[in-house]
């Protein structure tokens, strides 16, 4: 099926493919939405990651704390985003984080109108190829 | 006869909500942003609908990856605001008109849009933040002014219901509602938007010439725009900015002349551009 949309830079587009690579991350990151799933994830870090038949890989960025790496690993933002909330970390400063600019660079370049368009619609456009 | 008397388009940006709840609106930050509002609420107070149909989508609260509906209606007596990680809203629950409701799914079925029913549902910021912002704060112990059916769009999974399918079930719901016998005023929002990227390396995207040119051909040109292609949101108003083909619901509902009687539009709310338009039908 040809994807119309890969050619679009620092962008993941969440279809059905990576839907299903990163189901079980994904089923992971919400249950922490929930009062039940924070408190077990808290009381055996482990055990709760156990629950959901991830890839190793996937476990690791969960542990890790590594955003962009459970994006690439078919993860989704409003899913990563618990996970994110969990520790603190609300959508801005997790925006922040996943740019590589920081958080108060972010913060800034909002405040500032944001992330132009210009130059930032092709992947040829940041010198890679697509 | 039930009647849609005027379409909102508006934002649902969580962080919005929470300047709400926790009483920082006037910090000048987000000053501006409920500035542009001000006028929407005196419009609220002197229009107040009995019903709101509202189009909204939800973010993986009351659907987890398991199961992703693309319309699901809202048929429940009630919906709880959700606890979407950091505890529920403090705002009120929203009440359904459950006879319109259950009238507007049987209509749409028979009108071949493939409906999921909900008789149960917590509800998101998706849909309490439009309803806070046009009406003001109301505490969990209030109640809203106005009954509320909800339409949740899936725009988590790609890919989205085209633009053009929700304008035709805009024009669905539309001739739904006025196919129910009780007089009522009913309004019409659709929320999410406008360009915003929330993930990855290009989050913060924000364009506002598009998002402008998509207000403007709200009136100008609405059909033409509920052509606007999937890959057209995601290059040009950012991965989440997809959310605003649930504004098409709203719009295929109107009528094909309608008047805009307010706009705002700001940058930012949190990683969003907000945007806000009020069109009556003439």
């Amino acid at each position: 099926m040809d994807k119309d949309y890969e050619d679009i830079p620092g962008t993941f587009v969440f279809d059905a493919d990576r839907s299903r690579e990163g189901y079980h991350l994904n089923q992971f990151c919400i249950s922490l939405g929930k009062q039940k799933g924070r408190d077990a994830y808290t009381a055996d870090p482990e055990a709760h990651l156990a629950k959901f038949p991830m890839t190793e890989e996937q476990k690791q960025a969960v542990r890790d704390q590594d955003w962009n790496r459970m994006l690439e690993l078919g993860g989704n933002i409003y899913y990563t985003a618990k996970l994110a909330a969990y520790h603190g970390i609300n959508f801005q400063n997790l925006a922040g984080l996943m740019t590589g600019m920081g958080v108060e660079a972010y913060r800034d370049m909002m405040l500032h109108g944001g992330r132009p368009i210009e130059g930032n619609r092709y992947k040829k456009e940041w010198g890679e190829e697509e | 006869m039930a009647r849609i008397t005027a379409g909102v388009g508006c934002s649902h940006v969580p962080a919005i909500g929470v300047a709400m709840d926790t009483h920082i609106t006037d910090q000048p930050y987000w000053q501006p942003v409920f500035a542009g509002f001000e006028k929407s609420r005196e419009w609220m107070k002197e229009n107040t609908p009995d019903v709101i149909f509202l189009v909204y989508n939800d973010h993986c609260t009351a659907f987890d990856a398991s199961c992703i509906p693309t319309f699901a209606l809202g048929c429940a007596a009630e919906f709880q605001p959700a606890d979407e990680g950091w505890g529920p809203r403090p705002v009120p629950v929203v009440k359904n008109h459950q006879k319109l409701a259950s009238h507007i799914a049987q209509s749409l079925i028979l009108d071949e849009f493939d409906l999921t029913i909900m008789n149960e549902m917590d509800v998101d910021h998706g849909l309490t933040v439009p309803l806070s912002v046009m009406f003001g704060e109301h505490g969990p112990d209030d109640e809203w002014p106005s009954l509320v059916i909800p339409l949740a769009v899936n725009v988590v999974q790609y890919p989205a219901p085209t633009g053009n399918r929700c304008f035709n079930l805009g024009k669905a719901v539309r001739k739904a509602i006025e196919s129910f016998d009780e007089d009522l005023n009913v309004m019409i929002f659709g929320t999410g938007g406008m360009s915003h990227q929330l993930q990855y390396k290009r989050a913060g995207l924000i364009n506002p010439e598009w998002d402008k040119a998509f207000l403007d051909r709200l009136t100008a040109d609405p059909v033409g725009l509920s052509k606007t292609p999937h890959v057209e949101y995601l290059r040009e108003a950012g991965s989440e900015g997809v959310e605003m083909v649930m504004w098409h619901v709203m719009r295929g509902a109107l009528n094909d002349e309608v008047k805009e009687v307010h706009r705002h539009y700001h940058v930012p709310a949190s990683n969003t551009a907000v945007g806000h338009i009020i069109l009556e039908n003439v």
